[in-house]
């Protein structure tokens, strides 16, 4: 890979008053034009993640345990606010899961999304206004002269989250953070969204970071894929690594849990139990307590965290998997 | 890849539905038009507005002039309401009273309202230390009765209309402090804030644009229904002697010089009672009304 356009290294962070990290020595590169997906069940760390990249954790509620971003070259502390908030909105924005409630019902769509370019862009109103019906001409809104005048209540959910990308992309972002952007949408209008958004990456060549818990999408528009267990990335590799040959157990699951429409039909299979709450993490692998393929040696020490940017990673004491067949046989 | 839209088919809903695609503006006096009681209350409360306006051109007898040949007489046709007890048409008072008694309701609830709006949206918003000192001084205020607090500012600022709607437009602050404050703590936790936090949007502006818009609805409806209050609480002082000063007319102060001769003269009681009644039933209709007509549950 050639140098990323935005690298994260050893990222962990914990809520004030826990003693484990929420998120712990994450790391990934995404270069341009290229699609990371973050995957996991509910509840391991994809979204706080987003958040803190963003700068969107609540600076009281956080303690940073380390963390560097290099975007474009720049080096900083996850924990440098000033810094990350100088560029949130411009080089980076965010496209959250809920489209019903992610306006702001008190204004016109076309207000909002001129808003958040007068705000990066020292331009006039009318040239705001101008670059909000050109982004919603782009993401495909009909009658967007119209539409600019209206209000979010009026637009369906799928539009309205095309009035999100709009908004998230009206200042030219170079690295895009979507949070299950799909998740509250019809199927048909799913695939729509998907398609939007591969398309004007194409188009402006930003980096996209994907959070969703749908293998599906994964498998449709991902460059790498990182799968998240319990704050921490298990696995870590290009999309075809990962599908072709997945090898921590918890990807093992996830892969097994989705139906499929081919092959013999079969009971669906599924990962036991939930992930644990922060303060009840096993001392070693975090996934030991639901693995089926755990050992002693699981509870007690930690295996290393996948390191962002190679081909394709694992964090297991057992990986490659089939060395375990080995020495079960 | 695909052309991005099938436009006409995503949206059919929003089209043909006129209550979704009407603004809300429209929505809310739609169904504010169709609330009886809501249509009587605005009826009632334009009706004393109308009054109070009109005063200085309507065909009365001037307010505060008196008539020694006609003290405390009945209803008749040269006064349909009667007189008080130096003379003074009761029709005239009443509808010169009805511009104190709107007066005070209004202008005491837009104190309220610059003072208790703001403070409530840095409690809410800031939370922590702002919050904490905010809403115990919220508190101690509330801990005192409404009437009381506001005849205990008002002695101490010296019987005045002007200082009896400044006392019970301080005694109405904290109600709209801890309203304010639970609707922005509400508001601020919306996705779209969180939005405008990731379009990189300052404080200010979030405040201005995405907190403040949003939680007016129900501080415009309390403010509606505390202007009955308001006006209830002028009445009281004005009866106390706090409020508007004779001779000017004021419904409270008819009402104080009245309870002396109510088995002589009831008109005297009877007719600014009926005032603040009406009145205040017209507001809290009014009130009633908005409130289920911004309703968000029924949108």
């Amino acid at each position: 890979m050639t140098t990323p356009l935005l690298a994260v290294e050893d990222l962990s962070f914990r809520f004030r008053g826990h003693d484990q990290d929420v998120v712990q020595n994450l790391s990934f590169a995404l270069g341009r034009n290229e699609t990371l997906c973050i995957v996991g069940e509910s509840g391991c760390g994809k979204s706080v993640t987003a958040l803190a990249l963003m700068g969107l954790l609540p600076s009281d509620a956080v303690r940073f345990g380390g963390g560097r971003v290099t975007f474009d070259g720049d080096s900083y502390g996850i924990e440098d606010a000033g810094r990350i908030a100088s560029m949130r909105g411009d080089r980076m924005a965010m496209i959250f899961q809920e489209p019903m409630t992610s306006l702001n019902p008190a204004f016109r769509i076309g207000d909002q999304i001129a808003e958040a370019v007068e705000r990066h862009r020292r331009c006039g109103t009318e040239a705001a206004r101008a670059r909000a019906l050109e982004m919603l001409r782009r993401v495909g809104i009909p009658a967007p002269e119209q539409r600019l005048d209206e209000y979010p209540h009026q637009l369906s959910g799928g539009m309205r989250q095309r009035v999100m990308i709009a908004m998230a992309l009206a200042n030219d972002p170079e690295v895009l953070i979507a949070d299950e952007p799909t998740t509250a949408l019809d199927v048909t209008v799913q695939a729509q969204i998907l398609d939007l958004i591969a398309e004007l990456q194409t188009e402006t060549g930003m980096g996209t970071i994907m959070i969703t818990h749908d293998l599906g999408v994964v498998a449709e528009i991902a460059t790498n894929v990182a799968v998240m267990y319990a704050g921490q990335v298990v696995e870590y590799g290009s999309v075809q690594a990962i599908f072709d040959d997945p090898q921590h157990p918890y990807t093992i699951g996830l892969m097994s849990s989705v139906p499929s429409l081919t092959g013999p039909h079969r009971r669906l299979s599924t990962v036991p139990g939930t992930v644990p709450s922060i303060g009840q993490m096993p001392p070693g692998c975090r996934f030991s307590s639901r693995c089926p393929f755990a050992a002693p040696i699981c509870a007690e020490r930690p295996p290393l965290a996948p390191i962002g940017g190679a081909d394709h990673q694992v964090a297991c004491h057992f990986a490659p998997l089939e060395t375990m067949q080995e020495r079960r046989a | 890849m695909a052309q991005p839209a099938t436009p006409q088919t995503i949206d059919p809903q929003s089209a043909a539905d006129p209550v979704l695609s009407a603004r809300p503006e429209n929505r809310v006096w739609k169904k504010f038009r169709s609330h009886k009681s809501a249509m009587l209350g605005g009826f009632l409360v334009g009706f004393f507005i109308l009054m109070a306006l009109m005063a200085p051109i309507l065909p009365i007898p001037d307010p505060v002039a008196t008539d020694w040949g006609a003290v405390r007489k009945a209803p008749s046709a040269a006064h349909p309401f009667g007189t008080d007890e130096i003379g003074r048409d009761v029709l005239s008072r009443l509808v010169w009273g009805a511009r104190a008694s709107l007066m005070a309701g209004v202008v005491s609830v837009g104190i309220a309202l610059l003072a208790g709006v703001p403070l409530g949206i840095l409690a809410g918003y800031f939370g922590g230390w702002t919050d904490s000192v905010i809403s115990r001084c919220t508190e101690a205020l509330l801990a005192a009765p409404f009437l009381i607090l506001a005849i205990a500012l008002a002695a101490f600022l010296g019987p005045s209309l002007g200082n009896a709607m400044i006392a019970i437009g301080l005694s109405a602050t904290p109600i709209f402090i801890r309203l304010t404050r639970g609707q922005v703590i509400s508001v601020k936790a919306e996705d779209y804030v969180e939005g405008a936090h990731a379009t990189g949007l300052p404080t200010h502006r979030i405040l201005t644009r995405y907190i403040f818009p949003n939680i007016l609805p129900p501080v415009l409806v309390q403010a509606t229904l505390t202007i009955a209050t308001a006006i209830i609480a002028e009445a009281s002082l004005s009866f106390l002697g706090l409020g508007q000063q004779p001779p000017a007319p004021s419904w409270g102060s008819m009402l104080n010089t009245a309870k002396n001769f109510l088995s002589q003269a009831p008109w005297m009681a009877l007719w600014p009672g009926i005032a603040i009644f009406l009145v205040v039933l017209g507001f809290n209709l009014l009130g009633d009304g908005l409130r289920d007509a911004l309703d968000p549950r029924e949108h």
